[in-house]
């Protein structure tokens, strides 16, 4: 394996920052592969490719946190069509409305400062 | 786990430390030696016959080390795999193979936390992980609780189901003397507590304690001439699925089918085999998930199968009868606990708790967020 340029974190990032929901997929396993890395976890191939996800999903499992300050809101698994899972939240709609098999789209929620963007989804039907 | 001998170790002694809220300045490492002292104490073993030395803390970097330097000793055969509150189980599968070995012939787990004392922030440092930390999950709870949302949505298990699993506990709790909490609490009082992570009520959720402990293995043959009846280690094994909760495959089916298969095959055993069920109770769909993977009840029907007060004093099936992590204690890494209350039931031991038959124990540890499951089957003299 040779070395590397530039790390599967910062690749995933810079996509973020295109606005462009990146996630990898393996040839050899032909399937998707999340979180980003540098080793397949199906077959342990080095051989991974970038691939952008249309944005759309399904959420997976979700709930409301509770916070001691401040206002509850959601936290969700989202199953992309690509065929890969990650956390996200779903956004414009009250926390505990959000429920599982609901079809949500991706966008980019931008933090500003020093906080990396991040994929945030919202319901396809809105 | 090929290749361990079925009943050819045994635990001889157990103890807790000093639980609940501990005195001032007492160290994890502290409250470990008093575990230590206690479960010599209880088989009749000395500090000079320990060689072999297993712990995993979460307020010492490298709690081995810390461990042989308080205890002043120097074993020849040391372990600190860390899988977070199953670690002890795992431990206990990797003190039998070092007996059966010879690499020792004494082992000892052991464990301590002042994570009550001193804050669970403070004893247990969250890792940042780029992919969740920014959605603000409250681990662990989060993550069960997704778990619990997956499980409610495929089978129809509802928060009154998970609710019972917590007042089942805290029935067992008011038998154990030093349990924490004992108050009277119904299914009505979980669900109008206050709300932490949806569906998990605070009494959902396990205790935040100080406690420690220790316990002591050694060989079959070595056993039989020691203070207490064995507890002989007849099944281990162990599955692990993920880290992080996002990681995790399915979340309604969890590592601990892989590790009860693996358990119940060297063992030769069954879960209808089984007397009882001393599981990692850290929250209540613990106890619904672990019952179903272990072979209890079907996938699906833990909901149906722990309501009625059917895993409570009394009911069909013992299931945490010390209280649990919901009501007897917790000091972060809840693992080892569970052990000593199995020993403790296969002996006889527990008073007004004492299960009516008890030969057989499944103890199942449970690490991270669902991730790292190890069961350990114990039985008494009538087993092996």
């Amino acid at each position: 394996m040779p070395n590397a340029t530039t790390s599967p974190l910062a690749t995933y990032i810079s996509h973020l920052e295109k606005g462009e929901l990146a996630y990898q997929f393996s040839p050899e396993a032909n399937r998707a592969v999340f979180f980003p890395r540098v080793l397949c976890p199906f077959t342990g191939s080095d051989k991974l490719e970038w691939r952008i996800s249309t944005g759309r999903g399904t959420v997976y499992a979700t709930t409301v946190v509770y916070p001691a300050e401040g206002a509850p809101f959601n936290v969700a698994l989202v199953d992309c069509d690509e065929g890969f899972r990650l956390m996200s939240r779903v956004e414009e709609i009250a926390p505990e409305q959000v429920t599982i098999g609901m079809r949500v789209k991706f966008r980019v929620h931008r933090p500003g400062g020093e906080e990396a963007p991040i994929p945030v989804f919202t319901p396809e039907a809105a | 786990m090929d290749g361990l001998k079925r009943g050819s170790t045994a635990i001889v002694g157990a103890a807790e430390s000093d639980l609940g809220q501990v005195a001032d300045e007492m160290s994890p490492m502290d409250l470990c030696a008093q575990g230590i002292s206690r479960a010599l104490a209880d088989c009749g073993l000395a500090m000079k016959d320990v060689d072999g030395l297993f712990c995993a803390m979460t307020q010492q970097r490298m709690s081995i080390i810390s461990l042989i330097e308080y205890l002043g000793i120097q074993p020849k055969f040391i372990g600190s795999s860390m899988t977070g509150g199953s670690s002890f189980e795992f431990h206990v599968a990797q003190a039998a193979a070092a007996i059966e070995a010879g690499l020792c012939s004494v082992a000892v787990i052991a464990y301590g936390s002042t994570q009550r004392s001193v804050g669970r922030k403070q004893a247990s440092q969250r890792e940042v992980n780029p992919y969740e930390t920014p959605f603000k999950p409250f681990l662990p709870t989060s993550a069960y609780a997704l778990a619990a949302s997956r499980h409610m949505h495929q089978y129809g298990t509802t928060r009154e189901n998970l609710a019972e699993v917590a007042v089942a506990a805290r029935k067992w709790a008011q038998l154990n003397p030093v349990a924490w909490e004992k108050k009277p609490l119904t299914v009505a009082d979980v669900l109008k507590a206050r709300m932490i992570s949806h569906p998990f009520t605070v009494r959902d959720c396990c205790l935040v304690t100080d406690g420690g402990g220790a316990i002591v293995m050694t060989s079959a043959a070595r056993a039989k001439s020691l203070k207490k009846p064995p507890a002989y280690v007849l099944g281990c094994g162990h599955g692990v699925t993920h880290m992080n909760i996002s990681s995790m495959p399915d979340l309604t089916i969890t590592g601990a089918k892989q590790s009860g298969e693996v358990a119940y095959k060297m063992a030769k055993l069954s879960a209808k085999d089984c007397d009882m069920v001393q599981l990692y109770d850290a929250f209540t769909i613990n106890t619904i998930l672990f019952l179903e993977d272990l072979g209890f009840c079907k996938k699906g029907e833990g909901g149906a199968f722990v309501s009625n007060g059917n895993i409570a004093p009394g009911g069909g099936l013992p299931v945490n009868t010390n209280g649990g992590g919901l009501s007897y204690c917790h000091p972060g890494m809840y693992g080892l606990f569970i052990l000593i209350e199995g020993v403790r039931q296969l002996r006889g031991e527990c008073g007004e708790r004492q299960v009516r038959k008890h030969d057989v124990a499944m103890v199942h540890g449970n690490g991270g967020v669902l991730s790292a499951q190890a069961s350990v089957i114990l039985g008494g003299g009538a087993t092996v």
